[in-house]
């Protein structure tokens, strides 16, 4: 199989504590760059990185490891310091599921919106259209605005657009949250259905019950480093010894 | 931006992020079609007059500005007052008109990439379409005020020439031009120094002043004599409101008020160039700024 995501020496570096203001940053220019009006933050350290056309890997890590800021830069979210990232086909995300919801829009023209945003065309979301409505379980309050939608009818529709975009890497943050127990599982059951259909699979999960489940290869990152790459036993192994520390 | 596979596969291996600029908003139609009728949807949600508001806002603004500067000025040329320009209405409208389409557009798409900093943290996309949407929606909410102002300049005897239409045309294609240009300039600077809002807001109150919507270009080259003139003159608002003025204004009275000197054979070209030169550094600067938006953000 080809490779799907190709990461190389991707850096990264924050800046924390940036200012907003002008002043602050006029009155540090005429002090003559004295004290610091910004913290630097390593969150990437030379990360490389190579997935495989339909393997299923899971980033793992504490809080503050690195592991959505790696996913944001597969995505095109976040452009690298130094370092490449490459991807091949089309990536789509359901990070933070909803992201492009508008609450004042009906349920249709926010099936329509956000189907165009995570790149699907017009006639590709006629298509599914219908499939999108009847996996979300939405029935007839499509037309309703969204915000008279409860949390997890909002979820679902959310999630729903997201899985039916087709791409061919598919990144996932911290979805599994969605709904109650029965949806949970047939997100569950969907994403299987992806990956078994040949499609490129990262996910990024607190839920280290859940990504044993679905991913084979597992990458642990300390500190914006990749500490651990290989099999998801031995990653979650890894992890477990790292949190207990 | 793409890069070449190393291995055999058709489809060759991309850096993500790196879109295509404003070519990308050309590109995504559909997806710009859905953004400015969710604003437009959203704009007069909850609002009893709605779209009417479109009319009623600039409809007051036109009355008090009639009053006060027409009237009480003197600008509107009457028995009393045979230097004033005749017309003054229709004169005064065909400005307000342009002037507030670019004061709605830029205001908005400076504010554009803060006020969509949800979804621009989260996804992927070409970051360019929220300006351009917003300068699109302000084009949405120009259409029925002009429906207004050919309205009054039919009334007025209005018998424009085809070279008319077409330099209104040039008018408005030099202020949506110089409007995208600053919406991507200060929508991303934006980002990094929320005083790029106040900035914009100054601006756009120099700008209904600084081209000649109220008064006459006649009278600032009276005042500032040739040579500042034509520093006055390379601002391409004062182009644009001065081909309306020419293509809505002059047609309804006797013809015989001067236009501007090569108004069709300099100025006209110089606004577009000068716009396009605009546009051209807001998506040179915008390029560089947006590869940190997310995190910015």
């Amino acid at each position: 199989m080809s490779v799907a995501i190709e990461v190389q020496g991707l850096n990264k570096q924050f800046v924390l504590r940036h200012t907003r203001s002008m002043k602050e940053a006029v009155v540090w220019l005429l002090k003559g760059r004295k004290g610091d009006i910004s913290k630097k933050f390593h969150a990437l350290h030379d990360v490389n990185l190579e997935v495989r056309q339909g393997e299923t890997v899971a980033l793992l890590g504490l809080n503050g490891s690195g592991k959505s800021t790696l996913l944001k830069h597969i995505s095109g979210v976040m452009l690298p310091d130094t370092g490449t990232v490459r991807t091949r086909g089309k990536v789509a995300g359901l990070i933070e599921v909803g992201a492009g919801f508008h609450h004042d829009l009906s349920g249709r023209d926010n099936v329509y919106l956000n189907g165009a945003i995570l790149g699907m065309t017009e006639s590709q979301i006629n298509e599914q259209f219908d499939s999108i409505v009847e996996f979300a379980e939405i029935g007839e309050f499509i037309d309703t605005e969204v915000r008279f939608y409860s949390s997890g009818m909002y979820l679902r529709l959310a999630f729903s657009v997201a899985v039916h975009t087709d791409p061919e890497v598919f990144l996932v943050d911290e979805i599994l949250a969605v709904g109650d127990e029965p949806f949970q599982r047939k997100c569950l059951d969907k994403i299987k259905e992806l990956s078994e259909a040949g499609k490129t699979l990262v996910v990024v999960s607190h839920d280290l019950e859940l990504v044993s489940r679905i991913c084979d290869r597992g990458v642990v990152l300390q500190h914006g480093n990749v500490v651990f790459d290989g099999p998801i036993r031995d990653a979650i192994a890894r992890l477990r010894a790292e949190s207990s520390h | 931006m793409t890069s070449t596979s190393t291995s055999g596969n058709s489809v060759p291996l991309t850096r993500p992020g790196f879109g295509g600029g404003l070519a990308d908003v050309v590109r995504q139609r559909f997806l710009l079609k859905l953004l400015v009728r969710k604003e437009l949807q959203v704009r007069y949600r909850g609002s009893v007059l709605g779209l009417l508001w479109s009319y009623v806002k600039p409809g007051v603004q036109f009355l008090v500005f009639y009053v006060a500067l027409g009237v009480f000025l003197g600008l509107e040329k009457s028995s009393r007052n045979p230097e004033g320009l005749a017309n003054y209405a229709v004169y005064l409208f065909s400005g307000i008109v342009l002037i507030n389409f670019f004061t709605e557009a830029l205001s908005n798409a400076a504010r554009s990439i803060v006020g969509n900093g949800g979804l621009i943290k989260k996804i992927y996309l070409p970051r360019e379409l929220f300006p351009v949407a917003s300068v699109w929606v302000s084009a949405v909410h120009f259409v029925p005020q002009m429906v207004v102002l050919i309205a009054a300049c039919l009334m007025s005897g209005w018998h424009p020439s085809a070279l008319q239409l077409l330099a209104a045309a040039a008018g408005f294609v030099i202020v949506a031009m110089l409007a995208v240009g600053l919406g991507l300039l200060f929508g991303s600077a934006n980002v990094y120094f929320r005083d790029s809002e106040n900035i914009v807001d100054m601006l756009l109150m120099v700008a209904t002043w600084a081209s000649p919507v109220m008064y006459a270009w006649t009278m600032v080259r009276d005042k500032i004599g040739e040579g500042w003139y034509t520093v006055y003159q390379l601002n391409p608002i004062t182009i644009g409101i001065e081909a309306f003025h020419y293509s809505f204004w002059l047609p309804t009275t006797d013809g015989t008020a001067p236009i501007p000197p090569h108004l069709l054979s300099l100025w006209i070209p110089v606004g577009l160039a000068v716009s396009f030169a605009v546009l051209v550094l807001g998506q040179w600067t915008f390029r560089r700024l947006e590869g940190r938006f997310a995190q910015e953000l």
